[in-house]
């Protein structure tokens, strides 16, 4: 078995009494989809904000290929090949969809430059290209601020996808979407994350429906610790998430 | 290729789509020198002191570029005097303490000074926004003016006269010196104008506009946004001591009040004037100060800065973007 792309070893965050994330222990390989679960205040926010830098571990290390990026702070860990997009989508509302993407093709260049235009035509053709697999082609003249919901969530991930990650963590990428909307939504996503397809994406979600269609791979979490981790028929069976992730035993 | 025209003001910074062959930095370069062109048959038309209203607008608009290149970035500073006065103090002493007397080379040491003075409060100041920017920027100004005062070497409360500059080894005759004072200053302006384009046109200063609205997105596509207002900062200080050093030898003279917070105040007036969409209605917005003050100083003695709130009070009300927001409205 070849060695894992990421690894959280004895990852412990506390926010007072709280406990985020206690002794866990991931390992992620390259093209998985692993779907992160658990109820509100489970952990897994916690662990996608430490994974991207956000938030430091009381202890334990995070190895990207066996490098510690525990402490580097986010545009390091991004420029790594970590990228991630929000619950909040956060876009620059100001400025217009093809001009988010600039900005994030300029931070993903090498070297900004003084006198280098944004607006070249090759990370145009770039920039549209990646707009086209997130059916956003035609918003590219509105402004952020102006897209609704589902569009703007497709906007910060397609931002994200400008650093070209080999890991993207997708912070409840459906949250605020109507549900006759989540699905075709997700097929977008996918079917724009699939041309990277040795890419690991990690998205943390509430609807077991996307979790089952989407995921390899199933996280579960409670309490900051991981109650559950395998192929989604087996997770989502398990005694424990029925219990405290899907609420099914407590019906029952 | 222009914008659609649904777009609000915002949106139309991506005037041009794309810049298929790198055009645009030359079209700039062609549009500073077509402006130097117009500029120099104007000043050679007009009346001196227009010309040298034009000058002195020309300097003091090189310190508000400064300025809307820290706006682009969502800080404003309210101490751009300090850069505006070391530029002044160090052309000055180099003319009288060490003989320099070039034009050119006043400015550009000017220019540098300020550079060598402002850079190591870079890093600081670039973790801070707000009005703990703009303040931060003030308390550093009024300590450079506390020590002006104080300080004999630079001529005290008084401060030192300046005497006429030579340009490129020519001494500057008595019937063109403010001529050719505007030329080397209209010079500058142009110049940094264009190299302000470009830059707020380019890679890096898109991600400054970036940051302007979203500090965590930029650093999460990884983008570094201190470094990119330390940046600005330091050029910032740059165009202040451009310009001071330009504005002193025009003045012939130059005192701690270079460094006041009301001089501050002019410069960022200026520049919301102006807005942070056009470097050239940087220039138009620090004319328009230059002529307001002028005439109501003439007409309505002592009573000029109440002309000036009300010129500003029907700006922000009618023109909120700037005096910039209309040619963009127009592109539109």
């Amino acid at each position: 078995m070849s060695a894992p792309l990421l690894e959280a070893r004895g990852l412990n965050k506390r926010f007072g009494a709280v406990v985020a994330a206690a002794d866990l222990q991931v390992d992620l390989a390259a093209g998985e989809r692993v779907s992160l679960i658990g109820s509100n205040g489970a952990g897994k926010t916690t662990l996608v904000n430490m994974i991207t830098g956000y938030l430091k571990p009381d202890s334990g290390h995070i190895l990207l290929e066996g490098r510690d990026i525990t402490r580097l702070a986010p545009r390091a860990i991004t420029r790594l090949g970590v990228a991630r997009s929000f619950q909040i989508p956060q876009l620059c509302g100001d400025l217009t969809v093809l001009d988010n993407m600039l900005v994030a093709n300029a931070c993903h260049d090498a070297g900004l430059s003084f006198w280098k235009p944004a607006r070249r035509a090759e990370t145009v053709d770039r920039a549209e290209a990646l707009l086209e697999r997130f059916r956003l082609q035609d918003q590219r003249h509105r402004r952020g601020a102006e897209l609704a919901g589902g569009m703007r969530k497709l906007l910060d991930i397609a931002m994200a996808l400008c650093a070209e990650p080999r890991i993207l963590l997708l912070d409840e990428p459906t949250s605020g979407v109507a549900a006759e909307e989540k699905f075709p939504m997700m097929d977008t996503v996918m079917r724009g994350l699939a041309d990277d397809g040795a890419m690991t994406v990690l998205f943390v979600e509430h609807d077991m429906d996307i979790v089952e269609r989407y995921a390899s791979r199933v996280i579960a979490f409670y309490a900051g610790r991981i109650i559950a981790d395998g192929a989604p028929g087996v997770a989502l069976a398990s005694e424990d998430v029925r219990r405290y992730v899907t609420g099914e035993l407590l019906v029952e | 290729m222009g914008t659609p025209s649904s777009l609000p003001v915002a949106a139309a910074t991506a005037a041009p789509t794309r810049d298929r062959a790198g055009g645009a930095g030359w079209r700039h370069v062609a549009a500073a020198v077509g402006a130097f062109v117009l500029l120099t048959g104007l000043g050679a038309v007009a009346p001196k002191w227009l010309t040298f209203l034009m000058t002195m607008a020309a300097g003091n608009g090189l310190v508000s570029l400064g300025i809307v290149c820290l706006m682009r970035g969502g800080v404003v500073p309210f101490g751009q005097g300090m850069v505006f006065a070391i530029g002044g103090y160090a052309a000055a002493l180099f003319y009288n303490r060490l003989g320099f007397t070039d034009a050119i080379g006043l400015a550009l040491a000017g220019g540098v000074a300020a550079v060598l003075i402002a850079a190591p409060f870079a890093p600081l100041l670039s973790r801070y926004r707000g009005i703990f920017f703009a303040m931060l920027t003030l308390a550093l100004s009024m300590v450079t003016y506390g020590l002006l005062m104080k300080l004999d070497t630079f001529g005290g409360s008084d401060g030192f006269n300046l005497g006429r500059p030579t340009l490129l080894g020519m001494k500057l005759p008595d019937d063109k010196v403010g001529f050719i004072l505007f030329l080397v200053t209209a010079g500058f302006a142009v110049v940094m104008a264009a190299l302000a384009r470009i830059y707020f046109d380019s890679t890096r200063g898109l991600v400054t506009l970036a940051a302007r609205e979203n500090e965590l997105r930029v650093e999460y596509l990884g983008g570094s946004v201190r470094q990119a207002m330390a940046i600005n900062f330091v050029l910032a200080a740059f165009c202040g001591g451009l310009g001071g050093a330009l504005v002193v030898m025009a003045l012939g003279h130059i005192e701690p009040n270079f460094s006041f917070w009301t001089t501050s105040g002019e410069f960022v007036f200026v520049a919301i004037l102006a807005g942070w969409h056009s470097v050239v209605a940087v220039f138009v917005a620090s004319t328009v100060l230059e002529v307001v003050r002028s005439f109501s100083s003439s007409y309505f003695p002592n009573t000029w800065q109440l002309a000036l709130g009300i010129f500003l009070l029907l700006v922000i009300r009618f023109l909120p973007k700037g005096i910039g927001s209309l040619w963009h409205r127009e592109r539109k």
